[in-house]
């Protein structure tokens, strides 16, 4: 910490206050620049990332960023592109060009490739405006979704649920053999062979989402699964 | 969803693990919530969450019904109870719902009418029940019924002086009632029918089926909704799923 920065790392924030001063900052995420000064914009932790100056919020609505993998469901489908909906304010676009990996005509009735209602794992590839946010079909690993249970979280525990290098979603999916997606937007798809481990990998993402500031969660996940899938 | 819940339906599981005519747990009932009101209740079954209010005014009866007191229903689906339900004057689900609760009590003959005559032709009791919901998760009908009812059964009338009403002073006679009329939901999804939908199911339903019954097991009244059809064979079975599945309520409310 040196004389310029004016809370700790890790310390809430609340909009309004200020985290830093002078022009050796830049504001990111959650932050902007008064003056010489960097406020707060929403409540959350303060992060210091070289010179970035963060505010990793606390809860609230997903707000789509660039290379963010997604699940949402179509809404609606033009001429030229799809539009899904993903829990935010806004839909995103596809276009035609990034739908798929294989190639799609100019006359074709793209209803073929996704129709509305549908679930699809996208990846956010443009997020520069609100109006002007569009993903990606064609990315690794997205793809139409098939039958499954689709749950909702909040888009800030996502983290937490995917655990460090994903071991918290790898021990949930061993123990359950289940299949899961864990979209950056709070939605997880599950999908396994059996209705009841589906329903105790819904229950562990549950409870870590109610405990995701308490430590030593991986090991609570771990005996609630052991003692759950007997 | 609705796939993923047809599909599990037709492996004879629910997506929440529950029996088909099951009621969600905890099934709870709290009275008194209202200071100011005659009766009032709260009723959470599972997630939803319905507030119930009984108001008691005097009034002169109808012309076609002399020596009978008045039922008056009202419901409203706060904003707040579901991101779906907006401000403003109530539409056509809205008024449903309440027509649903109102047809449950009023054609049960659940309340003696004529004893909350207080003199024919001229003056009788009128009850305004209004509904509030809290929270959607999903079978806001049977939540209301039973707030409803439990509502109703905490009533009391107020003081009557000089034909005019004392508010906020309270008698110790209850509303009078013979029996409590309880409602459950059948809801169809693909061929499967269900008791009390969760917010998924509701969404994934087909149609639906709103059973009004007493403690004998007789069938009061019945409304049917969604756009698609049910056979007979299957009212059949709606209705012998919903005198099974509100006993459980009918312990609740004791």
């Amino acid at each position: 910490m040196t004389k310029d920065m004016l809370v700790k790392e890790r310390d809430v924030v609340v909009p309004g206050e200020e985290l830093a001063t002078g022009m050796d900052y830049l504001p990111s995420e959650g932050a902007f620049r008064d003056g010489d000064k960097i406020l707060a914009s929403r409540v959350g932790l303060f992060n210091l990332d070289g010179r970035l100056v963060k505010v990793i919020p606390l809860g609230g609505k997903y707000i789509p960023k660039k290379n963010d993998t997604i699940i949402g469901t179509i809404t609606d489908v033009s001429h030229n592109s799809w539009r899904i909906d993903i829990g935010w304010a806004f839909d995103v676009v596809v276009f035609m060009r990034e739908g798929s990996r294989e190639f799609i005509p100019n006359d074709a009735d793209l209803k073929k490739y996704y129709a509305p209602g549908d679930m699809v794992v996208a990846k956010i590839i443009k997020a520069d405006s609100p109006r002007m946010t569009d993903a990606s079909l064609k990315m690794p690993g997205c793809r139409k979704l098939g039958i499954g249970k689709v749950i909702e979280i909040q888009s800030s525990r996502v983290p937490r649920i995917i655990g460090k290098q994903g071991s918290m979603i790898s021990m949930i999916k061993e123990s359950t053999n289940c299949n899961i997606i864990v979209g950056q937007n709070g939605k997880v798809w599950i999908s396994g062979e059996d209705h009841k481990m589906e329903r105790i990998a819904e229950a562990a993402i549950k409870k870590i989402e109610a405990e995701a500031h308490s430590s030593g969660l991986t090991e609570k996940i771990s005996e609630f699964l052991k003692k759950e899938c007997k | 969803m609705k796939k993923y819940i047809e599909a599990v339906l037709l492996n004879g599981e629910r997506i929440d693990g529950r029996k088909f005519e099951e009621f969600r747990k905890p099934v709870e009932v709290s009275y008194d919530v209202s200071n100011k009101a005659e009766g009032s209740a709260r009723v959470k079954i599972g997630k939803t969450e319905v507030i119930a209010g009984v108001k008691m005014d005097v009034g002169t009866p109808y012309p076609d019904s002399a020596d009978r007191g008045n039922l008056m229903m009202g419901a409203e689906r706060l904003p707040v109870s579901s991101p779906e339900f907006l401000p403003g004057p109530p539409n056509a689900e809205t008024i449903e719902l309440a027509r649903i609760v109102d047809r449950g009590i009023r054609e049960s003959g659940m309340i003696d009418l004529k004893k909350l005559c207080i003199r024919e032709g001229e003056l009788v009791w009128n009850i305004i029940v209004d509904i509030y919901t809290i929270n959607d998760d999903g079978n806001l009908i049977d939540a209301s019924a039973l707030a409803a009812v439990a509502a109703l059964k905490n009533a009391v009338l107020p003081e009557l002086v000089n034909d005019r009403v004392q508010w906020g002073k309270f008698t110790k006679t209850k509303v009078p009632l013979n029996f409590e009329a309880i409602n459950a939901t059948v809801y169809k999804i693909g061929k499967e029918l269900v008791i009390d939908a969760n917010r998924d199911e509701e969404a994934a339903a087909d149609a639906r089926l709103s059973v009004s019954v007493s403690e004998t097991g007789s069938v009061h009244a019945m409304q049917k909704g969604g756009r698609i059809g049910m056979s007979i064979d299957e009212i059949d079975k709606a209705i012998g799923m919903a005198i099974e599945a509100v006993k459980p309520l009918r312990e609740v409310l004791k």
